[in-house]
């Protein structure tokens, strides 16, 4: 059999363990990172240091009753679910997250670490994440309960809203780096200015880099932005009505989202794989670190901060960060007119 | 290959763009014509033009369609109940329905004769390099750059008229 695509649909199927061994990984964190910051112990009790936990979760969803309003929409009900797991996992397929290797010579020509290495693959991770809103809004209506309405008009426009100014980051990121490209921003990246401060778009782009996380948190409908899931004011929103498995969809969509928004990221602002002491061919550790600690931030700011009310949400959304965005764009436009 | 990647993706847009019409919920209709869009970028990608494909998820299945969306489910838009004919009119009054059938006949004859017709003329010219999103930019920001200012004026008046017409009456 052909080596190269031996190779190729094993980092296909890396790529997909990966992403269900984080979202497991994300569970577990969210956790103990919540119980260090409500100083108490968190699970301790389901294997060492309690690390068995999420797999008990699953296990307890996977056995749980699968409900289903009377009145809900049979086949929209099922498939809102589906839709919001695939978006989240299609979205990943054309993230890079490591340089080109040879697995130590086994393989005649470099292969690319990422499932996909498009040459528009912001654009196309922009699609797939305004394919990502129909799940929801799906979720919302087929469960014909005011709760799950409501929880998914207000989440869909919060979406929509905040991918303006997502957009327009990625823009400014795109004219510095002069490509669509996601291995091209990373390679862009390379290097150091001085000796020692690494040439991260992060630096640059600080504005660019507060909008896209602002923006990144509030397409995942995580806290601070999270009020169409807010427990105590919609009980719990586009997923009140969903059990057992369906339930665990939309949270593994919800943690493979983060991921998602983390890894382009720390691939347009934190250079990626790029990272000191590690050969380049070594860079998928840098990029893991740099993930983690994204979603660790992630974490942080759910248990730290308090719940925007949803009109102060779209207000951020429509008055502060897209005015932003675009001062941002247009200053961006002007550095690199003026410094080539 | 190719050719089956075609005809599976060119079916797929077509059985999906006839079921549409043949919905009697409507919220069925919009998720078919998003599928249909859906078909139709994969066919641009094997056209050799990702950026097109990408455009059209974006704007088109992403953008317009949740407009549609919304309109659907705001609007709560009726099922279609099932045709029952009328006893006390002509023919139980099936010309509204008949008539239907009558122009998607005519329809379908005007394009097959206009397709045959094209098939046959030669295609002069060779077909330019226009695929990659530099290209397109260039293009569009020299060329055609009017069209593109008046079509944001256009834009932006949509958005204004939508403002006013929705604003509430302080």
């Amino acid at each position: 059999m052909d080596v190269a695509l031996i190779a190729h649909a094993s980092l296909i199927l890396v790529v997909f363990t990966c992403l269900l061994l984080a979202a497991a990984v994300m569970v577990y964190m969210e956790r103990k990172v919540a119980a260090a910051i409500q100083q108490r112990y968190g699970p301790y009790l389901v294997g060492p240091r309690g690390m068995l936990q999420p797999f008990a979760d699953v296990l307890k969803l996977m056995f749980k009753e699968e409900l289903r309003p009377k009145a809900a929409d049979a086949l929209l009900f099922s498939l809102a679910p589906i839709l919001s797991a695939a978006a989240a996992f299609a979205a990943f397929a054309v993230v890079p997250f490591g340089a080109e290797t040879t697995l130590f010579g086994l393989l005649d020509e470099p292969l690319p670490l990422g499932v996909a290495d498009v040459n528009v693959a912001l654009l196309v991770i922009f699609a797939i994440t305004s394919m990502g809103i129909y799940g929801i809004v799906l979720a919302g209506w087929s469960s014909n309960s005011k709760y799950s309405l409501l929880g998914g008009l207000r989440s869909a426009a919060q979406m929509i809203s905040y991918e303006l100014s997502y957009g327009l980051a990625i823009a400014a990121v795109i004219m510095m780096a002069g490509s669509l490209s996601l291995r091209e921003v990373v390679d862009a990246q390379a290097g150091y200015w001085l000796g020692f401060i690494p040439r991260w778009y992060v630096v640059p782009q600080f504005v660019g880099f507060f909008i896209f996380m602002c923006a990144g948190v509030a397409e995942t409908n995580r806290a601070p932005f999270d009020f169409p899931e807010a427990e105590q004011e919609l009980v719990a929103g586009y997923h009140t009505e969903y059990s057992s498995m369906s339930f665990a969809m939309f949270f593994l969509a919800e943690y493979i989202n983060m991921v998602t928004v983390s890894a382009v990221a720390t691939n347009l602002y934190l250079g990626g794989w790029h990272g000191p002491f590690l050969p380049v061919w070594l860079g998928w550790i840098w990029f893991l670190v740099k993930v983690f600690a994204l979603l660790f931030f992630y974490v942080w700011m759910r248990w730290t901060l308090p719940r925007y009310r949803y009109d102060q949400l779209m207000a951020f959304g429509w008055k502060f960060l897209l005015p932003l965005s675009v001062v941002n764009l247009i200053a961006t436009a002007a550095g690199v007119l003026y410094w080539g | 290959m190719d050719l089956i990647v075609f005809y599976a993706l060119g079916t797929l847009t077509v059985l999906a763009s006839l079921l549409v019409v043949g919905q009697r919920n409507p919220m069925y209709s919009v998720l078919l014509l998003i599928a249909s869009f859906l078909a139709l970028a994969a066919l641009y990608v094997q056209l050799d033009a990702p950026f097109m494909a990408v455009t059209q998820i974006i704007i088109y299945a992403g953008a317009i369609m949740v407009l549609f969306l919304f309109v659907v489910m705001l609007l709560n838009v009726p099922r279609e109940e099932p045709d029952v004919p009328d006893p006390s009119r002509l023919f139980g009054g099936a010309g509204p329905r008949r008539l239907g059938v009558v122009l998607a006949l005519a329809l379908v004859a005007e394009l097959v004769w206009a397709l045959r017709r094209l098939g046959r003329t030669p295609f002069g010219g060779e077909i330019p390099e226009i695929s990659s999103v530099r290209a397109i930019g260039r293009t569009l920001f020299t060329e055609h750059a009017f069209a593109f200012e008046v079509t944001s004026i256009l834009i932006l008046v949509a958005l204004v008229g939508a403002i006013v017409l929705a604003r509430k009456e302080a």
